[in-house]
C-alpha cells in the first residue's frame, strides 16, 4: 500500500477533523453560545439605550468574536495530543505544514465561520446599521480565519502543558490586536461614511502572510511540545 | 570565525569571557550614563516652548529605543537555538526578556509622566504608545511560555518561535508614528537626512542611547552568567568555581 499524496492526506484529515467536532455538536455550541451571552451583558451594562450600544456595536461584537475564538484556540491540537494521534501526524511522510493548515481549516469551519455567520443576528440585536452589516460579516470571515491560524501558533506551544489554558491567552492575544483593530474599523468605517474596502484589503493581507506563515511556526511548536 | 562561532556554545568559555567583558564594559556603561544625564539634564538649554519637562527624552528615547533592538536581540537568539541548537541561545534568549521588559516600562512610565504636563493626560491610545504596550505583552508572554514549561530545553525552543513569531510587530511599532500620525511625534533623529533635533540637545542624547546599548548589554550579560550557572549547576566546573 501506497502512502496517500499530500493533497489527499490534508483532505481527509480535514474530513476526519470536522467529522470529530460534527460528533460533539455541543463543543461546537459552546463558543457560540458564549458569544450570545456576552452580547447579552453589554445592554447590562451599558444600559439599553440603543444609541449608545449602536456606537459601540462594531467594536463590541468583534471583541467578543475575538473573545470565542480564544475559548477554542486551546482545543485545536489537545485530544489529537492526548490519544497520541497527533504523534503519528508528526510522523507521517505528507509535509506537517499542510496536516496543520487543514487541522486550521477544520476549526475554522465549525467555530470561525459559524461565528461570522450568526454575527448579523447579534449585530441587529445590538442595534447596528443595516447597511453595516455586510461588512462585519465579510470582516468576520476573514478575520476569525486569521485568529484561528495565529491561535493554532499559541495552541502549538502550549498543548504539551497541563496548565495551558490562561498561558494560551497570553501568548496569542498580542497578536489578535491588529486583526481587533482593523476589522472593528472596517465596520466603524461604514457608519461614518467612509469606505471600508481598504480595512477589508488589510484583513485579507494578514490572512495571506498568516497562511503563509503560521503552520511553519504551528509546526515547529508541535515538534517542540511532543519533544518535551 | 567559526572557531569562536563554535566556542559561544561552551558553557564555561561563555561564563569567562563574558566575565571579563563586564570587567571594563560595567564601569564604562556607568560613566557613560553619568556623563550623558548630567550632560543632558544640567548643562543643555531648557527648550523654547516644553521649558524643563522636555528633559525626560533622555531617559525616554533611549529606553524606547533599546527596548526595540532587545526584541530583535531576543528574536535573533531564539533562530541561532532553532537553526544551530545551541543551547546558550536560549540562555541568551531568557536574559533578554526580562531586561527588554523593564526597559519597554521605563519608556512607557517616562512618557506617561511627560504626557501629564504635555498632552494634559498621562495616557492615550496613540499607535506608538499602543503599539509599545503590545511590545511588553510579547515580552511578559515569552517569560510566562519559558518558566511554564518544566523541561528547560523545550521551554527555550518554545520562546524561540514565539519570539520569531513576534517579530512581525516590530516594524509595525518602528513605522507606526509615520503610518498613523497622532499624538505621538515622528522620529526626530534622522540617518539620513537632517534631524529636527538640536545638535545640543542631540549630542548628549546619542551618547545615553549608546549607554543604554551597553546597559542592556551589560544586564544580559549578567542575567546569562545566572543562567549558565543554573543550568550547569551539575558540572563539575560551576562546582569547582563555587568551591564545592
Amino acid at each position: 500500500m501506497t502512502a496517500p499524496g499530500m493533497l489527499a492526506f490534508s483532505g481527509r484529515l480535514l474530513r476526519r477533523q470536522v467529522v470529530l467536532s460534527l460528533r460533539r455538536p455541543v463543543e461546537i455550541a459552546n463558543p457560540l453560545l458564549f458569544f450570545a451571552m456576552v452580547v447579552a451583558l453589554f445592554p447590562l451594562g451599558l444600559g439599553p439605550a440603543p444609541a449608545t450600544l449602536a456606537s459601540f456595536a462594531p467594536g463590541l461584537l468583534w471583541i467578543v468574536a475575538l473573545l470565542a475564538n480564544l475559548l477554542s484556540a486551546d482545543t485545536l491540537f489537545r485530544s489529537d495530543f492526548e490519544d497520541g494521534s497527533l504523534e503519528q501526524l508528526l510522523l507521517a511522510p505528507q509535509p506537517l505544514y499542510t496536516s496543520v493548515l487543514s487541522c486550521v481549516l477544520a476549526q475554522w469551519l465549525v467555530s470561525g465561520l459559524l461565528l461570522a455567520l450568526l454575527s448579523p443576528l447579534f449585530a441587529v440585536m445590538l442595534n447596528l446599521q443595516p447597511e453595516a452589516i455586510p461588512v462585519l460579516l465579510l470582516s468576520l470571515l476573514l478575520g476569525t480565519a486569521v485568529l484561528s491560524l495565529v491561535g493554532g501558533i499559541g495552541a502549538a506551544l502550549t498543548v504539551g502543558l497541563k496548565r495551558g489554558g490562561m498561558l494560551i491567552a497570553l501568548l496569542i492575544l498580542p497578536f489578535y490586536m491588529p486583526v481587533l483593530i482593523f476589522g472593528s474599523a472596517a465596520v466603524q468605517a461604514v457608519i461614518t461614511g467612509v469606505p471600508a474596502t481598504p480595512h477589508l484589503a488589510i484583513l485579507a493581507a494578514m490572512l495571506c502572510f498568516a497562511l503563509a506563515l503560521a503552520p511553519l511556526a504551528m509546526a515547529a511548536g508541535l515538534r517542540i511540545s511532543i519533544d518535551a | 570565525m567559526w572557531s569562536f562561532f563554535h566556542k559561544l556554545g561552551s558553557p564555561p568559555w561563555l561564563y569567562r569571557i563574558s566575565g571579563s567583558i563586564l570587567r571594563w564594559l560595567l564601569p564604562l556603561t556607568l560613566l557613560g550614563l553619568a556623563l550623558g544625564m548630567t550632560w543632558g539634564l544640567f548643562f543643555t538649554a531648557p527648550d523654547f516652548r516644553q521649558g524643563n519637562s522636555y528633559r525626560i527624552i533622555y531617559i525616554h528615547v533611549p529606553a524606547a529605543v533599546v527596548a526595540l533592538a532587545g526584541y530583535y536581540v531576543m528574536a535573533t537568539a531564539g533562530a541561532v537555538s532553532l537553526i544551530w541548537k545551541m543551547k546558550m541561545a536560549d540562555v541568551a534568549l531568557r536574559a533578554a526578556a526580562p531586561v527588554g521588559a523593564a526597559l519597554t516600562f521605563v519608556a512607557l512610565l517616562t512618557g506617561a509622566i511627560w504626557g501629564k504636563p504635555t498632552w494634559g493626560t498621562w495616557w492615550v491610545w496613540d499607535a506608538r504608545i499602543t503599539s509599545m504596550l503590545i511590545l511588553l505583552f510579547l515580552y511578559l508572554g515569552v517569560i510566562a511560555l519559558y518558566e511554564a514549561y518544566d523541561n528547560k530545553e523545550a521551554a527555550g525552543k518554545a520562546c524561540a518561535v514565539l519570539s520569531l513569531v513576534g517579530t512581525v510587530n516590530i516594524p509595525i511599532i518602528y513605522k507606526s508614528v509615520d503610518w498613523w500620525y497622532s499624538l505621538h511625534q515622528p522620529a526626530s533623529i534622522k540617518f539620513t537626512g537632517p534631524s529636527s533635533i538640536d545638535p545640543s540637545m542631540l549630542y548628549p542624547l546619542l551618547l545615553l542611547i549608546i549607554s543604554f546599548y551597553a546597559l542592556f548589554t551589560c544586564c544580559l550579560l549578567m542575567n546569562m552568567r545566572v543562567g549558565i550557572l543554573q543550568r550547569e549547576a551539575r558540572t563539575k566546573w560551576v562546582r569547582k568555581l563555587v568551591g564545592l
